[in-house]
């Protein structure tokens, strides 16, 4: 695909990290600008793919998107011809691309078939509350999950571990949208004998001033689809760091630490854990694509204001301006995600540092 | 073992082949005896079994003409009851019917999309290891490529991907199973890859290829074998994920419509309004099918790993 056999043998080298012995400073920075250098390299031709694949998909496999897009209503022919040279599809397929190409350069992602605004316009819109959302989920599904994954995976097969690791299974099995609507039901929808103790969606109470009051009433509103992220998305996180935590647990260094006398609490807590730590993180970020899959479903449940509802509102349409554009943002902050996790995470592994 | 038939006798021994298919079979009874030793992949097989007949017998349970909107036998919303034990939906069909014939599209779909992703996954992830370990230059290039495409689709978003897939293609089962098949690949990729690379290292690969076995012939003959554990561990994952897949399309309406499955039920009881109205009956029977299917899949698929793989074997 690249073309070029230099980058083959460093993608071979990926595979096992070579303990590097200490040398001079200048063959070290050599190195890290490599390493550094590649990611970037892959990132880059990772990004070309998606921008590809969202070509592909929305331009060349439907067909005629904008049959696709005006399928059941009626539209004269005139405006299917409108609609087209709008879109750009009486063009060549090869200028077609280009101006695609181009525009995604400039940060245009094209236009909203549904809204008639510019698909970057809406996706700054919403943008916010999605990463407040996603953001919020994320963390507090990373540290319940780390958390139980500690138990379940010091002592496998105890009791700790049995009941962490059924229900964690649980939460998995069950379909994220699911588990909103019945949390809707149980707590939101007000029928007797339940207490609608919150709300059946959105983000704000309209009306609502002042800036303490905003951020109590958001966080009101974020209780029940936070928990639905929360619920599906911390048994990875749990299974994750139970199995790093289970292969560490005959490591040597464990007997040393235990030979001096410590205790278990302190074993694990010292030596294992930071350990284990290490590669459940860089799991924990190529699972990100788990957590944008959650995040539409949820918003779409909870009709949270963010991408997720706006990429449902595209497919509901089907508004494929919207969701290509949409696509090509979620597979490319994914990416760019994945990237800093690459960067950032040599610095707190010394073992895997260039 | 210990009650040796009579039939073999000292002077001629047992065909190369006929002792090949006893270890076989000696095999499979042992690893059905380490299986049985799980509690909880034993449950899971039952209620999958317990499922899938109940999918094959739903015409015998169920009539079709019950399931059409026009001549539903009941009035819409009816609490459960006597007559419909789950209630009915806003057409007045019975919900316990719906769940009943919406297992058969649901299971169909899990298996399929499985059949269709662990085929594909099972091909890269073999080819990738083989030819990463034994191929030359542009065998390396071929494996760094496969490499490439896999860890790109592993971090792609799924849902994004196989929405997508969904929303452009003909609507239909076709195209669910389709899109779900695509997108689930690369975990079984990886895995088998990974296998593939430890089987490649071992003596009896490089003697086969010392006698002159092909690439072909090697990946046939010799890894796909060996593989084969890992793979169906896998799928017997990969399925609950299909079904929930499954049902993530149908609900966010990219689903077939023609057909009755459980995230189509869920939608449409959504669609119906029972979510603010609090009919419960209309929503939670079909996604407790679904958690309860995706759970047995889940527990048979773990306990079959801590079976094949003897690192989880002692730790249970």
């Amino acid at each position: 695909m690249t073309g070029a056999p230099i980058t083959v043998p460093s993608g071979a080298e990926e595979e096992t990290p070579s303990s590097a012995p200490a040398a001079a400073a200048s063959g070290r920075i050599g190195r890290v600008l490599r390493y550094v250098a590649g990611r970037l390299l892959t990132a880059g031709l990772s990004l070309v793919a998606v921008v590809v694949a969202g070509f592909f998909l929305f331009r060349i496999l439907p067909g005629d998107p904008v049959r696709a897009m005006t399928e059941g209503r009626e539209v004269t022919a005139e405006q299917r011809a409108e609609l087209r040279r709008q879109f750009g599809l009486d063009q060549p397929l090869g200028q077609q691309f280009l101006d695609y190409a181009l525009g995604l350069l400039r940060l245009d992602l094209g236009t909203s078939f549904q809204y008639r605004e510019p698909v970057t316009e809406l996706i700054l819109e919403r943008i916010g509350p999605t990463i407040l959302l996603a953001g919020t989920g994320t963390l507090i599904a990373a540290l319940l999950g780390l958390f139980l994954g500690v138990r379940a995976g010091w002592r496998p097969g105890g009791p700790a571990d049995r009941i962490n690791t059924t229900v964690a299974l649980f939460f998995w099995s069950v379909p994220t949208f699911w588990l909103g609507l019945l949390l809707i039901v149980l707590f939101a929808s007000g029928r007797d004998p339940l207490p609608g103790l919150f709300p059946t969606g959105g983000m704000t109470t309209p009306g609502v001033t002042g800036t303490v009051n905003v951020v109590l009433d958001t966080a009101w509103h974020m209780v029940l689809p936070v928990s639905t992220m929360v619920a599906v998305i911390y048994a990875q996180y749990l299974m994750i760091m139970r199995s790093s935590l289970m292969d560490e647990r005959g490591a040597d260094y464990l007997t040393t630490a235990r030979a001096k006398g410590l205790r278990d609490a302190l074993v694990r807590r010292r030596h294992a854990v930071p350990n284990a730590l290490l590669p459940t993180v860089t799991l924990i970020f190529l699972n990100l694509g788990q957590v944008v899959s959650g995040v539409i479903l949820v918003e779409t449940v909870f009709s949270w204001p963010g991408l997720g509802q706006l990429f449902y509102s595209g497919l509901r349409v089907p508004d494929l301006g919207l969701v290509q554009g949409l696509f090509v943002v979620f597979a490319a902050s994914v990416i760019v995600m994945n990237l800093i996790a690459d960067l950032v995470y040599p610095l707190i592994d010394p073992r895997v540092r260039p | 073992m210990t009650a040796e038939p009579a039939s073999t006798p000292p002077p001629a021994p047992p065909s190369p082949r006929a002792l090949a298919r006893r270890r076989r079979r000696e095999a499979l009874r042992d690893l059905a005896r380490e299986y049985a030793r799980h509690r909880s992949g034993v449950v899971g097989l039952v209620g999958l079994l317990a499922m899938v007949v109940l999918a094959l017998a739903a015409p015998l349970l169920v009539d079709p003409a019950d399931l059409t909107v026009t001549r539903a036998p009941g009035a819409a919303f009816e609490p459960p009851g006597a007559r419909f034990p789950l209630g009915t939906d806003d057409y007045g069909r019975s919900i316990l019917d719906l769940v009943i014939w919406g297992s058969r599209v649901s299971l169909t779909v899990g298996f399929l999309a499985t059949v269709v992703s662990v085929s594909l996954g099972t091909l890269v992830g073999v080819t990738a290891g083989h030819f990463g370990a034994a191929g030359g230059t542009a065998g390396r290039i071929l494996s760094s490529i496969l490499l490439r495409l896999t860890d790109w689709f592993l971090v792609l978003p799924t849902l994004v991907l196989a929405v997508a897939l969904a929303a452009v293609l003909p609507r239909g089962t076709g195209t669910i199973i389709i899109a779900i098949g695509l997108t689930v690949w690369p975990a079984t990729a990886r895995l088998v890859r990974a296998q593939t690379l430890a089987v490649e290292a071992r003596p009896y690969v490089e003697r086969a290829r010392a006698l002159g076995g092909g690439h072909a012939h090697v990946m046939l003959w010799h890894v796909l074998p060996n593989v084969m554990p890992v793979v169906l561990a896998q799928t017997t994952l990969l399925v609950a994920t299909s079904i929930i897949a499954e049902s993530t399309l149908a609900f966010l309406g990219v689903g077939d419509p023609t057909t009755i499955s459980w995230g189509g039920i869920l939608e449409s009881a959504r669609n119906a309004g029972a979510i603010s109205s609090g009919i419960w009956w209309y929503m939670i029977p079909p996604g407790l099918a679904i958690a309860l299917v995706a759970l047995a899949f889940t527990l048979c698929g773990r306990a079959l790993e801590a079976v094949i793989d003897p690192r989880l074997r002692e730790q249970r």
